[in-house]
């Protein structure tokens, strides 16, 4: 009797499972069938598409559209976002394993401050920020992004690498002074290889987020050709019928980047992520 | 040098650019901000004026129309209206999720596909939702109108009536991955003898599951509402890609409002004004969740 209920219990869990799993599945599916399949198709409803007519079309359309180039978007975004990465990496990095292992004053005011700029939006740095960079000679110019992005990242990144650098035995550092290293060769050389999988975890996240990142790429950028890949997608709407074709291609586009990082790091993606919410 | 100098001077070498960084790019702004929402226009300070006036505008608040009638409420209540709906349905419907995809095949599969909401950029969440709720392209209201519904069988984001409702049900399907995720990591770490010593009791799973369960995953579980609150404070990208707030204003939200009162009317004390509100709600879930923790960790 037991074992009867558990086998249907068991049945109904898993149908229940795989159903969500096809409605959570289902946008995405639209998504791409609509980008390979003419506008006609996507207007009687993308559900009834004809195999016959799958083509690239929509791709190339978005890829070098007239007004709002994806292809020029993507090598944009890839140009902030690489350095985006790194450099808040390697900086946070820094903060992080300093306030870690040394005594010096305000050192308790800095990790207190840095926690609670977790809690800002950006919304509260955009305008002053705006001023700050014009004044620079900052706006329209993708070194004035990667600079926001860089500060943006650093209090999480610090946070998740604090926590991080305090689990790694000491006795190696101890182990790298002895044998004459100084605290910086002992950091780049010990320290930061010890690391790599706390590491690759920011890197994967830090990296998504800037690429996903909208807001702070339409304050700070105007001028159609620096325009990053996010902030082309609201501008490929047709004039006087939605141009289902040419944004579901450029969504498509979009997404395989970060899609490519969540698959390959997959592991270290999801790690970061609850790391990152439960500190 | 003494060595404690010297020890000083190496700690600066290490945590001295990010301080830097931080304070020119994010401390200086936000207290700008803040301070320019004290102020008027010719730099004069007028206290909390900026925000009665904020309050009494019906971009903020519109009490003549709600509850009475559809939206547009105010960006306020849009919020307000959006934590009511999305939060208690993200939360409990990650968690029953992550109970139920824990033994069962292609559960992980299932529940990378759940995520996907979380990886992918939200601008393109908004597009999809767009697409979901199209008369023509998406899968609701056909599914509506076969369900004899005419309203609700024609483009929701370009009616006022639903196209906050669009907005909601869509970051619904995008947000649940999150809750799914953290919930999933939750309950690997409850040991199994509880659900062993619960079955020689013989306790059912739906007993073990408020029993056990809920019980233990709790501190995930503040974890989750905190961050759902936040993206649901901030929420901007989704909003900017499906209606632009529209049509008539009546799917604005507050951050999506600080940007145009900032951007296109050029009303910079009035959208700090918006700025430094959200940023108290933030900060205020902030401080919840870290006094939470620190209780947690005492106890």
């Amino acid at each position: 009797m037991r074992r009867r209920t558990n086998v249907a219990g068991a049945i109904t869990k898993n149908t229940l499972a795989w159903l969500f799993a096809v409605i959570w599945l289902i946008p995405f599916i639209g998504i791409f069938v609509t980008s390979i399949i003419p506008l006609e198709q996507v207007v009687r409803g993308w559900w009834g598409m004809k195999f016959s007519s799958i083509s690239l079309k929509n791709y190339a359309g978005a890829w070098s559209h007239p007004t709002a180039p994806i292809g020029q978007g993507m090598r944009n975004s890839l140009l902030l976002v690489i350095p985006a990465t790194l450099l808040p990496l390697f900086i946070a990095s820094c903060a992080a394993y300093g306030i870690l292992r040394y005594r010096f004053p305000l050192r308790k005011t800095i990790f207190i401050v840095t926690v609670m700029l977790l809690a800002i939006p950006q919304h509260m740095i955009a305008v002053p920020l705006f001023q700050i960079l014009n004044n620079l000679g900052l706006i329209n110019s993708l070194f004035g992004l990667l600079l926001v992005h860089t500060a943006w990242g650093l209090p999480w990144i610090i946070l998740f690498l604090r926590g991080y650098f305090s689990t790694l035995p000491k006795e190696v550092e101890e182990a790298a002074s002895i044998d004459g290293a100084g605290p910086w060769k002992t950091f780049l050389r010990v320290v930061m290889p010890m690391s790599w999988p706390g590491l690759a975890s920011v890197a994967s996240l830090q990296f998504t987020w800037v690429w996903n990142d909208f807001f702070l790429a339409l304050i700070f950028i105007y001028n159609p050709k620096l325009l990053v890949a996010t902030q082309r997608i609201p501008l490929l709407r047709g004039q006087y019928h939605v141009d289902w074709g040419i944004i579901t291609a450029a969504a498509v586009l979009i997404t395989t980047v970060p899609l490519l990082v969540f698959a390959l790091l997959q592991k270290y993606y999801v790690k970061g992520f609850i790391g990152f919410s439960g500190k | 040098m003494t060595s404690r100098t010297r020890e000083w001077a190496l700690a600066a070498s290490f945590v001295l650019p990010a301080v830097a960084l931080m304070a020119v790019f994010i401390i200086y702004p936000s207290v700008k901000t803040l301070l320019l929402s004290f102020f008027d226009e010719q730099g004069s300070w007028v206290g909390l004026k900026n925000f009665i006036t904020l309050l009494k505008n019906e971009d903020t608040l519109n009490l003549s129309r709600f509850p009475n009638t559809y939206p547009p409420w105010g960006s306020l209540i849009h919020n307000a209206v959006w934590i009511i709906i999305h939060l208690p349905v993200t939360v409990i419907f990650g968690m029953v999720l992550a109970v139920m995809l824990h033994k069962v095949k292609g559960g992980p599969f299932i529940k990378s596909v759940i995520f996907l909401g979380m990886v992918i950029p939200m601008i393109v969440g908004g597009v999809i939702i767009r697409f979901l709720f199209d008369e023509n392209s998406g899968i609701v209201p056909l599914v509506m109108r076969a369900l004899g519904s005419e309203l609700l069988g024609k483009t929701w984001t370009a009616y006022p009536q639903t196209a906050l409702m669009a907005l909601i049900i869509g970051s619904i399907w995008l947000w649940t991955g999150f809750s799914l995720t953290m919930h999933a990591a939750g309950i690997a770490t409850i040991p199994k003898e509880l659900y062993e010593a619960a079955d020689v009791d013989g306790a059912g799973s739906i007993r073990k599951f408020f029993r056990i369960t809920v019980p233990m995953l709790t501190p995930v579980t503040s974890v989750v509402i905190a961050m759902t609150l936040l993206y649901e404070i901030k929420i901007f990208d989704v909003v900017y890609a499906a209606t632009l707030g529209g049509p008539g204003g009546s799917s604005m939200v507050l951050s999506l409002q600080m940007y145009f009162y900032a951007f296109r009317r050029l009303d910079i004390n009035l959208s700090s004004t918006v700025a430094t509100l959200l940023t108290l709600f933030t900060v205020g879930v902030g401080i919840w969740l870290t006094r939470r923790n620190l209780k947690g960790e005492k106890a």
